[in-house]
C-alpha cells in the first residue's frame, strides 16, 4: 500500500518528493540511476522566454557543508523547451515547469506559450539571486509579488505555484501576498544570497560578485521559513532548502510541508530521490501511518 | 563501494589509488570520487588512469581537502566511485599521435595511449609529458609501448614538433592546452583537448561545468569533458 500519496493544488502525486529545479535538468539525467517516474514530481530547469547563455567565469564554490552557485539560468528558451516537451512529459510524475524572466511581460508571455504544454504546474521563479535583471527581484516585495501573481494568474491555465526567495525582508509575508492573488501553491526555499572571495586571486570569485547558497548548511534557516509560512496562509506549502536524507524530508513535512523538493542533496547522492521515497514510505509502515498526511503539520 | 587494493605516494604530492571496481570506462571518462561520508558536499571529479577489467587506478595531486582525504585512505577502506561519466576521447584516424599531458593533466593519457596501442599497434604514439617536479609518477608511463618523452619544469611545447604528428590529445592546464592548440591547429588535422571544470553532479543536471563552444554551451561532465580543441573557446 502506498502511504505517501500526495495532493497538491488538485494533482493526486505517488509521494511528496519533488526533484528541485535546475538540480535535475529536465528529468533524465539521473536515468542511469534510477527511473524518475518514482518521484512525486519534476520541477524543470529555470525556463525564461528567450534563451540564456547562463554566467561566465566559475559558477559552483563549494563551502562548508554548502554550495554556492552562480547559472545564471542557463536555458534554450521556452519555446524551444515547448518543442520538446514530451520529452520531459512523458515522465509519469508530476512535471512542473519552473518559469523566470527578466520582467514582467517576458513572464507574461512565457506563461501564455506554456498554455499549450502538456505539464502540470507552473512554479513561478521570482527568487532566482543569479540574474541581474528582474529574477529575485519580484521575490523581494509583497507588493511586487503579489502583482506578478494576479498577472500571471490572469494568463495560465495551470496550477501556480509561487517560488519564494528567503532573501525577502519576510518571507511569509510575501507568502501571504501570493496566497491572496491567487497563488495555488508557495514552494520555499530559493538560494541565500552569498559571497565567496579568492584570497589569492584578491577577487570575489563569481563575476555577479553574488551568488545563492544551498545545502545542509541553510537547512534549519530553511526549516524555521517554511515554518513560519504554512502557520501564515492557507495554501499547500512545498518545502526545500538543504535536504539530503529522508529524516530531513520528514522534518519539513512535520513543519507542515505539503511535499518537498530535493536540490543539492542530489549532487552528492545521486539515488538520494529513490532512497528519500522508500525511506518515507518505511517511516509509515514501521509506525502504523496509513498515510502521511496523519503528521504532516503537527508541530 | 569499491575497495582500495593500494593508494602510492608517488612524491610531488601524486598518488596512485588502485580499486577493486572492475567496471570497464573508456580513456578519457571520469569518476565522481568520494571517499568520505556527508563532508565535503560535492565528490570530485578524477580521470581514470586505468581500467582493465578487474581494477579503475586513479592518479591524482593533493592539491585541497577533498584530495587530501583521498591520500589519507588506507587498503581496505571503501571509496564510492560515481560514473564513468564522460565522453571520452574518440577513435583517432590520425596515424602519428601526440598525447600532450600537463601535471595531473597527464593522468588520462595513460589510457588513452595503452588503447591506442591495443586497438592500433601500428600507430606511431608519443607522449609528451610535463611535470614541476620529477616524481616516480613519470615511472608509470614507462610500461605503455610508445615513447614517452618528459619536461620538467618549462613549457611543454618546447619539446614538440608537431610536424611529425598527424593528431594531437591533450589534457593539463587550460593555458597549455590552448598553446599546444594554436601550436599545432595548421599542422595536425586532430586536436582534441578534455576540459576540466568544478563539477557538482556530473551526469549533466546542474550546468555548472559549462563549457563555452562554438557550437554553443556544453556540459563538460556529459558533453565532454573531451571536445575537439577547433570547437573550445579557451578563457
Ligand atoms: C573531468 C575532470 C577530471 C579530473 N581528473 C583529475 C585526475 O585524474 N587527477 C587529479 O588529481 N585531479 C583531476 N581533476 C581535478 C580534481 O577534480 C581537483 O583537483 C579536485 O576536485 C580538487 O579537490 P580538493 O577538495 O582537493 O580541492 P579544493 O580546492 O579544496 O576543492 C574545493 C572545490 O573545488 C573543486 N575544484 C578545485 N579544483 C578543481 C579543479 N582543478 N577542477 C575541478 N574542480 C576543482 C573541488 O571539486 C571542490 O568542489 C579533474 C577534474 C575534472 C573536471
Ligand atoms: C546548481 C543549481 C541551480 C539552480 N537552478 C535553479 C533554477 O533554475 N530555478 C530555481 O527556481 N531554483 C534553482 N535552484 C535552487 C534550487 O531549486 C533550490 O531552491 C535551492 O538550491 C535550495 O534547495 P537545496 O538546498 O535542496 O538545493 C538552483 C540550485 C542549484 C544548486
Ligand atoms: S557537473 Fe552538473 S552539469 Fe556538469
Amino acid at each position: 500500500m502506498n502511504r505517501l500519496i500526495t495532493k497538491l493544488a488538485g494533482f493526486n502525486m505517488k509521494n511528496p518528493v519533488i526533484a528541485a529545479s535546475g538540480t535535475f535538468g529536465y528529468g533524465h539525467d539521473y536515468e542511469q540511476y534510477y527511473d524518475p517516474s518514482i518521484l512525486g514530481g519534476i520541477s524543470s530547469k529555470g525556463l525564461t522566454l528567450n534563451p540564456k547563455p547562463g554566467n561566465k567565469g566559475i559558477r559552483l564554490w563549494e563551502t562548508p557543508s554548502g554550495l554556492l552557485n552562480s547559472i545564471g539560468l542557463e536555458n534554450p528558451g521556452i519555446r524551444a523547451f515547448a518543442r520538446e516537451v514530451y520529452k520531459m512529459s512523458e515522465i509519469d510524475t508530476m512535471v512542473i515547469v519552473n518559469l523566470g524572466g527578466d520582467n514582467l511581460e517576458e513572464y507574461i508571455e512565457g506563461a501564455s506559450i506554456l498554455n499549450d504544454s502538456p505539464i502540470d504546474m507552473i512554479e513561478l521563479n521570482i527568487s532566482c539571486p543569479n540574474v541581474k535583471a528582474g529574477g529575485m527581484a519580484f521575490g523581494m516585495q509583497c507588493d511586487s509579488a503579489a502583482l506578478i501573481t494576479r498577472e500571471i494568474k490572469k494568463v495560465t491555465k495551470h496550477p501556480l505555484m509561487v517560488k519564494l526567495s528567503p532573501n525577502a525582508p519576510n518571507v511569509a509575508d510575501v507568502g501571504v501576498a501570493c496566497a491572496e492573488s491567487g497563488a495555488d501553491a508557495l514552494s520555499l526555499v530559493n538560494t541565500f544570497q552569498g559571497m565567496a572571495i579568492d584570497i589569492k586571486t584578491k577577487k570575489a570569485v563569481f563575476e555577479n560578485t553574488y551568488a545563492g547558497l544551498s545545502g545542509p548548511a541553510i537547512k534549519p534557516i530553511a526549516l524555521r521559513m517554511v515554518h513560519q509560512t504554512v502557520k501564515a496562509v492557507s495554501i499547500p506549502v512545498v518545502g526545500l532548502g538543504g535536504i539530503s536524507s529522508w529524516q530531513d524530508a520528514l522534518e519539513f513535512i512535520m513543519a507542515g510541508a505539503t511535499a518537498v523538493q530535493i536540490g543539492t542533496g542530489n549532487f552528492p547522492n545521486p539515488n538520494l530521490g529513490k532512497e528519500i521515497v522508500r525511506g518515507l514510505q518505511k517511516y509509515c509502515e514501521k509506525n502504523g501511518i496509513i498515510n502521511i498526511d496523519e503528521i504532516r503539520g503537527i508541530i | 563501494m569499491a575497495v582500495i587494493l593500494e593508494n602510492r605516494d608517488l612524491g610531488d604530492s601524486m598518488f596512485l589509488m588502485i580499486t577493486d571496481h572492475g567496471v570497464d570506462s573508456a580513456p578519457g571518462q571520469f569518476y565522481m570520487v568520494r571517499g568520505w561520508d556527508k563532508y565535503p558536499l560535492l565528490s570530485r571529479p578524477i580521470s581514470i588512469f586505468d581500467s582493465d577489467g578487474k581494477t579503475t587506478k586513479f592518479l591524482y595531486r593533493v592539491v585541497g581537502e577533498g584530495t587530501d582525504l583521498l591520500s589519507k585512505l588506507k587498503p581496505g577502506d571503501e571509496v564510492q566511485l560515481q560514473g564513468p561519466y564522460g565522453n571520452g576521447f574518440p577513435e583517432i584516424k590520425g596515424n602519428r599521435i601526440a598525447l600532450v599531458g600537463g601535471g595531473i593533466g597527464t593522468a588520462p593519457l595513460y589510457l588513452a595511449a595503452k588503447e591506442i596501442k591495443r586497438k592500433n599497434p601500428e600507430k606511431e604514439l608519443v607522449l609528451y609529458l610535463g611535470f614541476e617536479n620529477s616524481s616516480h609518477a613519470q615511472e608509470l608511463f614507462e610500461d605503455i609501448e610508445a615513447d614517452a618523452r618528459f619536461k620538467i619544469g618549462g613549457y611543454i611545447t618546447d619539446i614538440i614538433d608537431f610536424k611529425s604528428h598527424d593528431a594531437v590529445l591533450t589534457c593539463g592546464p587550460e593555458a597549455m592546452m590552448k598553446a599546444v592548440f594554436h601550436e599545432a591547429k595548421d599542422i595536425c588535422g586532430e586536436i582534441y583537448v578534455s576540459m576540466e571544470k568544478r563539477m557538482a553532479c556530473g551526469v549533466g543536471a546542474c550546468l555548472g561545468c559549462t563549457c563555452e563552444t562554438k557550437a554553443g554551451n556544453r556540459r563538460t561532465c556529459k558533453d565532454g569533458p573531451v571536445f575537439e580543441g577547433s570547437e573550445v573557446f579557451f578563457e
